[in-house]
C-alpha cells in the first residue's frame, strides 16, 4: 500500500515539477507584462547550454544551472531592449516578433554549435521503495520547483522591486508619474522570465538530449499551465500544476503516456470552459 | 536530394546529406556516370512532411531531376511516395524502417524487420530471458515495427509482458519507467525515435532501470552512446548494416576518406553509409542501362536480380521482387564505457519478407505498404 501512495505521488511530484518550472518564467511575462512568450523555449535551451557547457568545463552543478539562469536572464534582458519594448500594448505582434526570435534563436544554435551537445549525467543515484526505483534527482526537482515558487511569492510581495513592478502592472501611468522608471521594472521583470526559464532548462539539461529544438519539448506544457493558470503566477500556476499533474500523473500511470496527453488535454478544455480566466481569475474574483 | 538539415531528425541526417555529397564527388573526379557529370540539386526538407511533398513536387516538375535520394522518417516517406508514384519519378530512400513498401518507384537501401529484428530478438531472448517489453514511438514506424516484434516473440515461445506506444516529443519518462519495472521484462525493445525520446535512456539509468535493450534505431542512426554520458546506454543491443566503428580495413578506408572531406562529421552513422551506397548503385544501374536514366531501363536491370556493390558493410546487392537490399547485420553491444563490441555478425542477409509474402515488382506494382497482418494479397 505504500509502495504504490508513494509510487503514485512520486508519479504526481515529477508531473507537477515539470509543469510548474515549464511554466514560471513564462507567467511572469505573461501576467506583469501581457507579452505573449513564443521564444519561452528557446530560453529554457539557453539555459540547458549554458548548464552543460559550464558544468564540462568543471562548475558543480548547482552553480551551473545559477549560471545558466543568470546567462538566459541576460539575453533576455538584451531582447527586451532591442525587440519587445516597442511592441507594448501590441500583444498579436509580440506573438509574431518573439516566434520570429525563437526561429532565429533555434536554426542559429543549429547553425553555430551543430546538432547536439554531448549531455551530461543525473546526479544522486537512486532510492528504491517496494521493488522500484526513484531516480533521487526528481525529488530535487519537485522541491526545486515548490523552492521557485516560494521565493517568487518572496520576491514580488516583500521586495522593493516587488511593489514597484505590482504598481508598474497595474497603473502604469500612475508608477511613473510616482517616480518609477517603469521602462526598467519592465526590462527587470522580462529578464526575470527569462532568467526562470534559464533555470529550468540547467535544472532538465541532466535529463535530456541536448539539442537546439529541445525547447519545443517544454512548450506544449508551460502554455497549458498559463492557460489553466491564469494570469496569476501564484494563484495560476501552482493550483493549474497541482490540478494538471494529477490528471496527467493518473491518466499516464493508467493507460501510459498517450492517454496522460489527452486527459491533460481534456482538463485544459474543460477549465477554460468553465473559468475563461483561468483559476486565478476565478479565485481573484472570488476573494473581491 | 531531400533531406533533413534543420529540426528534430537533423543530428541523424546531415550525415545522409554527407554521405551523398562525398560519394557525387567520388563519382564525379573518377569521370561520372557513363561519361556524364552527376549535378546534386540539394533541397532542405526541415524534419517536415509538408516540405517533402512540396519539394518533391519541385525536383520531379521543375528540376527535372532523373533520381532522388529522399527521406528519413517513415511519415516523411509515405507523404512523398504518392507524389512520386504520381509523377513517374524514382526515389532511393536510405534509411532502415518498418518494412513493406512493394512499390516500383521506390527503392530501399536500408535495413527492414526481417533483417534487424529476425536476428536480434531470438539472440537477446536466448541469452536474457523470453519476457519482453517494448516501447515505441506512436506512428507508422513504431506500430508496425512493434508488431513485427510481438510475432517474432511468440514464434520464439516468449511472452510480451507489455507494450507502450509514446507520442513523438514526449521527452518525460517517470511513469514509463514505473511501468516497466512493475512487468519486470527480461529484454526491453525500444524503438524510440526523434531526440525528444532519447531522453528516455538517461531518464531510465537514473531511475536504476538496467533491463537489457535491444533496438532497430538507436546507436546506428542517432549515435546515441557518442552524445549521453555513460553508462546511459550500457547493456543495449542494436543491429545495423553498419556504423563507424566496425573495425576492418574497408570500413576504415571508408572513414579516413569522409572525414578528409568532412573533418568535423561527429559520427558517421548507417543511414549515411546506406546514403553513399545508394548513389553508386545508383551509378551501376545507369551504367548497366547503357547511360540510360529512365526508370524502365533500370528496373530492367535491377529484374536481372544482380546489381550489387561492394560497400564498406561488405557486398549488398538488390532483391528484384521488392527492390530493398541485402545486408551484412551487426549485432553492436554498448559497453559500460559506451564503447561498441560485435558480439556477433550475420552476413548477406536477404529482404526475403515482402517476396515470400507475395509481393513482386517485376510482375505488377501494387504501389502498396504491406505488414504482417496485413500482407500483400494472395493472387
Amino acid at each position: 500500500m505504500f509502495d504504490a501512495v508513494f509510487g503514485f505521488l512520486y508519479q504526481f511530484g515529477d508531473a507537477f515539477a515539470f509543469l510548474v518550472l515549464c511554466a514560471t518564467g513564462l507567467a511572469v511575462i505573461f501576467g506583469m507584462m501581457w507579452v505573449i512568450n513564443l521564444a519561452h523555449g528557446e530560453f529554457i535551451m539557453c539555459g540547458a547550454y549554458v548548464t552543460v557547457t559550464a558544468a564540462r568545463a568543471g562548475l558543480p552543478l548547482a552553480l551551473a544551472i545559477l549560471c545558466g539562469a543568470v546567462v538566459a536572464g541576460l539575453v533576455g534582458i538584451l531582447v527586451e531592449r532591442l525587440v519587445i519594448r516597442h511592441l507594448y500594448g501590441r500583444p498579436l505582434d509580440t506573438i509574431v516578433a518573439t516566434w520570429g526570435i525563437s526561429l532565429i534563436a533555434a536554426q542559429g544554435t543549429l547553425i553555430v554549435l551543430g546538432p547536439g551537445l554531448p549531455g551530461i549525467s543525473t546526479p544522486l543515484g537512486s532510492i528504491s521503495a517496494g521493488g522500484l526505483s526513484y531516480s533521487v534527482y526528481r525529488l530535487v526537482l519537485m522541491a526545486t520547483a515548490l523552492a521557485i515558487l516560494a521565493a517568487l511569492y518572496l520576491v514580488f510581495n516583500r521586495t522593493r522591486f516587488g511593489i514597484l513592478a505590482r504598481a508598474t502592472i497595474q497603473v502604469p501611468h500612475m508608477a511613473e508619474a510616482l517616480g518609477v522608471d517603469t521602462r526598467l521594472i519592465y526590462s527587470l521583470t522580462f529578464g526575470l522570465g527569462a532568467a526562470l526559464a534559464g533555470a529550468t532548462g540547467g535544472l532538465y539539461a541532466p535529463t535530456m538530449t541536448m539539442v537546439p529544438t529541445m525547447g519545443a519539448q517544454f512548450i506544449m506544457e508551460a502554455f497549458v499551465t498559463v492557460v489553466v493558470g491564469g494570469a496569476d503566477v501564484f494563484l495560476g500556476t501552482a493550483p493549474a500544476g497541482a490540478v494538471l499533474g494529477l490528471v496527467k500523473a493518473a491518466m499516464t500511470s493508467w493507460q501510459g503516456q498517450l492517454f496522460g496527453q489527452i486527459g491533460l488535454l481534456i482538463a485544459v478544455i474543460v477549465v477554460i470552459r468553465v473559468l475563461p480566466r483561468g483559476i486565478s481569475g476565478f479565485l481573484l474574483r472570488e476573494r473581491s | 536530394m531531400l533531406e533533413d538539415q534543420s529540426g528534430d531528425f537533423a543530428l541523424a541526417t546531415i550525415g545522409k546529406v554527407h554521405g551523398i555529397q562525398l560519394a557525387t564527388d567520388e563519382i564525379n573526379a573518377a569521370g561520372g556516370i557513363a561519361g556524364r557529370k552527376l549535378e546534386l540539386v540539394i533541397y532542405d526538407t526541415q524534419s517536415d512532411n509538408t516540405r517533402y511533398q512540396e519539394f518533391m513536387r519541385r525536383v520531379l516538375q521543375r528540376d527535372k531531376v532523373d533520381a532522388v535520394f529522399a527521406g528519413f522518417s517513415s511519415a516523411s516517406r509515405e507523404a512523398y511516395r504518392p507524389i512520386v508514384d504520381q509523377l513517374n519519378g524514382l526515389a532511393f530512400y536510405n534509411n532502415q524502417y518498418e518494412g513493406g513498401v512493394c512499390d516500383a518507384h521506390m527503392i530501399v537501401t536500408g535495413a527492414v524487420p526481417e533483417q534487424q529484428f529476425s536476428t536480434l530478438i531470438p539472440w537477446m531472448m536466448e541469452k536474457f530471458g523470453k519476457k519482453v517489453y517494448t516501447i515505441a514511438a506512436d506512428y507508422n514506424f513504431g506500430q508496425i515495427s512493434a508488431e513485427w516484434v510481438r510475432n517474432i516473440v511468440k514464434e520464439n515461445g516468449g511472452t510480451m509482458v507489455g507494450e507502450e506506444f509514446i507520442p513523438l516529443g514526449v521527452s518525460q519518462f517517470s511513469s514509463t519507467i514505473q511501468n516497466i519495472q512493475k512487468a519486470k521484462p527480461d529484454v526491453l525493445v525500444t524503438l524510440l525515435v526523434g531526440t525528444a525520446q532519447a531522453s528516455y535512456y538517461e531518464q531510465a539509468a537514473a531511475a536504476n532501470l538496467h533491463v537489457p535493450m535491444g533496438s532497430s534505431v538507436n546507436v546506428g542512426q542517432g549515435y546515441e552512446h557518442k552524445r549521453f554520458k555513460p553508462p546511459s546506454l550500457a547493456n543495449m543491443y542494436v543491429t545495423t548494416n553498419w556504423i563507424e566503428e566496425v573495425d576492418d580495413p574497408k570500413s576504415k578506408a571508408f572513414i579516413a576518406k569522409w572525414h578528409a572531406k568532412f573533418p568535423n562529421e561527429p559520427y558517421i552513422n548507417q543511414e549515411a553509409e546506406n546514403s553513399y551506397l545508394a548513389v553508386y548503385l545508383y551509378k551501376e544501374m545507369v551504367e548497366r542501362a547503357g547511360g540510360s536514366t529512365k526508370r524502365d531501363d533500370l528496373r530492367a536491370v535491377i529484374a536481372k536480380g544482380d546489381v550489387c556493390f561492394d560497400a564498406p558493410e561488405g557486398k549488398v546487392c538488390i532483391d528484384p521482387k521488392s527492390q530493398h537490399m541485402s545486408h551484412t547485420i551487426y549485432l553492436a553491444k554498448v559497453g559500460e564505457d559506451h564503447s561498441i563490441s560485435f558480439p556477433k555478425v550475420w552476413e548477406n542477409i536477404k529482404p526475403y519478407w515482402l517476396g515470400d509474402a507475395g509481393c513482386d515488382l517485376t510482375k505488377s506494382n501494387p504501389n502498396a505498404q504491406y505488414t504482417p497482418s496485413n500482407p500483400p494479397p494472395k493472387s
